[in-house]
C-alpha cells in the first residue's frame, strides 16, 4: 500500500516553508530592531536607546495622527458592527430565497471591489459632496472606513448565528418575550461574542487603511498610517520604526484578544 | 354568545375550527392541514399520532402562534387566538431540542417565562423552587444547561414550560431524543406531572405505544387530517379506518358482504364462509361489501370448524405469547395471537388444517 499523499514530505516543502517565514518575518524583525537603534541610520546598530521613543511620544503630530486613528477607528468599528449584526440577522433568520446568495455578495463588496477604486470613487463624491455641504470634518473618513469595515464584522457574526439554534427565539417568544425582549435576552448575549470579535476585526482594519484613508482625507487629517508615508518621503529616522513598532505591539494585542474570544464556546 | 363546547362532559380548552394551512403559493403549494376540526378537553392528555408529514407538529405550531393559520380559527377558552403571536398565547411548549437557553443556569431557565410576565421577585423565586422540587433537581438549579444529562435537560424543559402555569402545555415528541429506558420512565412522570398540575397537556407524536400508554384521548392524523379521535382503547379496538388499523397494532382484514344492521351491530357474510356480527362506527350505514378489521389478539385458534377456517403456515413464539400465521380458505392471511401458558402445548402444528373463533364484538367494519 502506497502511503496517503503527504505534502510535508515533499522534497523542498522545508525549503519553502523557511524561505516563506524568513520573508514574513524578517523584515518586520529588523524594523523592530531598528526602532531601538541609538544612531539615525536604519542600516548601522549604533547601541541601544529609547530616543526614538521618546522621540515619538513627544511629537505633536504624531499624537495628533495616532488619536484620529483610534477616533476614526472606534466610530467606524461602532457603525459598522451595528450595520454588520443587522444585516446578519436578516440574512440568517430568513428562508432560502433566490437572490441571497447575490445579497452576500453585496454585503461583501469591499472584500471584491479593489480598494483603489473604491478610493478614487470616493474621492470624486466626497469633493462634490464638500463643495455643496462646506463641511470637511473627519466625518467622510469614518464614513469610508465604515464603509470597508463592514463585511469584517458581519463575517464573524453571521458564523455566530449560523450555529445558533432557531428553537431558542421560538422558546423565548413561547415564554412572553416580546421581539425585543428575545433579541435583547437571548439573541444578544449569545451573539456576543461574535460582536466583539467582529468589532475588533473591524478596529484593526481601520487603524490599518492607507489607501482609502490617503485619498478620502483633507489638509491635516493624516492618521497613524498616512503620516508615516508621508515621513518616508522625506527624512527618514528610526522614529518612525517606533511609532510602527507600537502599532504593531497594538495590533498583536487586539488580534491576540480577537483569538481567545472567539475560541470561546457557543 | 355560543354554548360552551364540551366534550365527555369536560370544558373544551382548546378547539381547532376548520383550520387549514397551506405552505407556499402556486404549484409548489404543500396543503398541511386540511379542514382540521378538533375539540380538547380541559385536564386531558389530548395525543396528535401520525407519521411524519401528517401535520401533526403543524397544528402544534398553530396553537402555539409559530405560524398562523390559512384559514380556520383556534379557540382558547372560547376566545379566537389563532392571529395572537406566540407571546401573547397563555400556552407554553417543550420543543423537540429543548431549545435550553445556554447562556442562563437551570433556575434562570426555570425563571425566564415568570419574568417576561412581569411576576414579583417573591413570587418567582417560590414558583422556580417549586418547580425544581416536581422534577426533582433541586441540586442542580445553578448548572449551566450544557453541565447536565439528556433526562435532566429534557425535565428542565418541561419545568420552565410549566413554570407560568399555562392553560394548554404543548409538547413536541419530547421524549424521541431518549434512549428507550428513560422513556418509558419519562412517559410515566408525564403523566405523573399531568394529573398532578391539572394542566391541558398537547402531545405530538409518532410512535403508536407511546399514544396509546400516555393519552385519555388520541387523534390519528394523515396527510393534514384527523382520521379519528377517541381513547386509545376506542382507537385500538374500533378502528375506523383502515389507516388507522394499519397504523396502531397489527391486523387482520376479512372481505364480506352486508346482510342487515340491527342495533349497531352488522350480519356479515363473509368471503372466506361464515357470518359473523361486526360493530361500525357511529354515523355510518354499513351496506354491500366490506372490510372487518380483527386485531390478532380478539381471535383464538382452535382444532375443527370455527367461525373461521384454514391452514396453519407458520408459527412463531414470542415468549409471552404466540403468533400463529394461517391462510384462511379465500386465500387471505390471518394471524391469531394467543398468550403463552407454563408447559401449555399448541394442538396443531404447521400445516394442520385450524378453526379461528373471531371473539364476540372482536370484528370492527370500516369506512371506506
Amino acid at each position: 500500500m502506497a502511503r496517503y499523499f503527504d505534502v510535508k514530505r515533499q522534497t523542498g516543502f522545508a525549503t519553502i516553508a523557511i524561505v516563506t517565514f524568513v520573508l514574513l518575518y524578517l523584515p518586520i524583525a529588523i524594523l523592530v530592531i531598528y526602532a531601538f537603534n541609538e544612531g539615525e541610520s536604519l542600516a548601522n546598530w549604533e547601541g541601544f536607546s529609547l530616543r526614538w521613543f521618546v522621540a515619538a511620544a513627544n511629537n505633536d503630530a504624531v499624537k495628533q495622527a495616532a488619536w484620529r486613528s483610534l477616533v476614526i477607528a472606534a466610530f467606524a468599528a461602532t457603525f459598522a458592527t451595528i450595520a454588520a449584526t443587522m444585516a446578519a440577522l436578516a440574512t440568517t433568520r430568513t428562508r432560502r430565497y433566490r437572490g441571497l446568495t447575490f445579497k452576500y455578495a453585496m454585503i461583501n463588496q469591499p472584500l471584491m471591489v479593489p480598494e483603489i477604486v473604491t478610493a478614487v470613487a470616493l474621492l470624486i463624491v466626497f469633493s462634490q459632496v464638500k463643495v455643496w455641504t462646506g463641511y470637511s470634518g473627519l466625518g467622510y473618513l469614518i464614513l469610508a472606513h465604515t464603509a470597508f469595515c463592514i463585511p469584517f464584522a458581519y463575517l464573524p457574526v453571521r458564523a455566530r448565528l449560523e450555529n445558533m439554534d432557531l428553537a431558542l427565539e421560538s422558546a423565548a417568544a413561547d415564554l412572553y418575550a416580546t421581539p425585543w425582549k428575545t433579541f435583547r435576552r437571548i439573541t444578544l448575549p449569545l451573539l456576543q461574542p461574535g460582536i466583539v470579535a467582529g468589532f475588533m476585526l473591524a478596529f484593526v482594519i481601520s487603524l490599518d487603511d492607507v489607501v482609502i484613508t490617503e485619498f478620502v482625507k483633507s489638509g491635516g487629517q493624516d492618521t497613524l498610517p498616512t503620516y508615516m508615508l508621508g515621513q518616508l518621503r522625506r527624512v527618514i529616522t528610526p522614529e518612525v520604526n517606533a511609532i510602527a513598532t507600537l502599532f504593531l505591539a497594538l495590533s498583536v494585542l487586539i488580534v491576540t484578544a480577537f483569538f481567545f474570544i472567539n475560541r470561546q464556546k457557543a | 354568545m355560543p354554548e360552551p363546547l364540551r366534550v365527555n362532559e369536560r370544558r373544551v380548552a382548546v378547539e381547532a375550527r376548520n383550520i387549514s394551512k397551506v405552505f407556499g403559493t402556486g404549484e409548489h403549494a404543500l396543503r398541511a392541514l386540511d379542514d382540521v376540526s378538533v375539540g380538547i378537553a380541559e385536564n386531558e392528555f389530548f395525543t396528535l399520532l401520525g407519521p411524519s408529514g401528517c401535520g401533526k407538529t403543524t397544528l402544534l405550531r398553530l396553537i402555539a402562534g409559530f405560524e398562523f393559520p390559512t384559514s380556520g380559527a383556534i379557540l382558547l377558552g372560547g376566545e379566537d387566538i389563532a392571529t395572537l403571536p406566540p407571546y401573547k398565547r397563555p400556552v407554553n411548549t417543550v420543543f423537540q431540542s429543548y431549545a435550553l437557553f445556554p447562556h442562563l443556569t437551570v433556575a434562570q431557565n426555570v425563571s425566564f417565562g415568570l419574568e417576561m410576565l412581569g411576576k414579583p421577585r417573591g413570587e418567582i423565586e417560590a414558583r422556580v423552587a417549586e418547580m425544581l422540587k416536581l422534577m426533582r433537581m433541586e441540586q442542580l438549579a445553578n448548572r449551566r444547561t450544557d453541565q447536565i444529562s439528556g433526562g435532566q435537560a429534557q425535565r428542565v424543559a418541561l419545568a420552565r414550560a410549566l413554570a407560568p402555569a399555562p392553560k394548554v402545555l404543548l409538547l413536541d415528541e419530547p421524549l424521541s431524543a431518549l434512549d428507550y429506558k428513560l422513556r418509558k420512565e419519562m412517559q410515566l412522570e408525564l403523566k405523573r406531572m399531568q394529573a398532578e398540575t391539572g394542566i391541558t397537556f398537547i402531545f405530538v407524536t409518532h410512535d403508536q405505544e407511546e399514544a396509546l400508554t400516555m393519552s385519555d384521548r388520541v387523534a390519528v392524523m394523515s396527510a393534514g387530517k384527523i382520521l379519528q379521535v377517541g381513547s386509545p382503547r376506542d382507537i385500538y379496538d374500533r378502528p375506523a379506518e383502515r389507516f388507522v388499523a394499519d397504523f396502531i397494532g397489527e391486523t387482520n382484514y376479512l372481505a364480506g358482504t352486508v346482510q342487515g344492521v340491527d342495533g349497531g351491530r352488522a350480519e356479515v357474510l363473509l368471503k372466506t364462509g361464515g357470518r359473523i356480527s361486526a360493530s361500525y362506527s357511529e354515523g355510518m350505514t354499513p351496506s354491500g361489501e366490506v372490510t372487518l378489521v380483527v386485531r390478532p389478539e380478539h381471535a383464538r385458534a382452535v382444532e375443527g370448524a370455527a367461525d373461521l377456517s384454514g391452514a396453519v403456515e407458520d408459527i412463531v413464539y414470542f415468549g409471552t405469547d404466540t403468533h400463529i400465521h394461517t391462510r384462511l380458505d379465500d386465500g387471505s392471511a390471518f394471524t391469531v395471537r394467543q398468550q403463552n401458558s407454563r408447559n401449555a402445548v399448541l394442538p396443531f402444528a404447521r400445516g394442520d388444517r385450524i378453526g379461528i373463533v373471531v371473539g364476540d364484538d372482536a370484528a370492527q367494519v370500516l369506512r371506506d
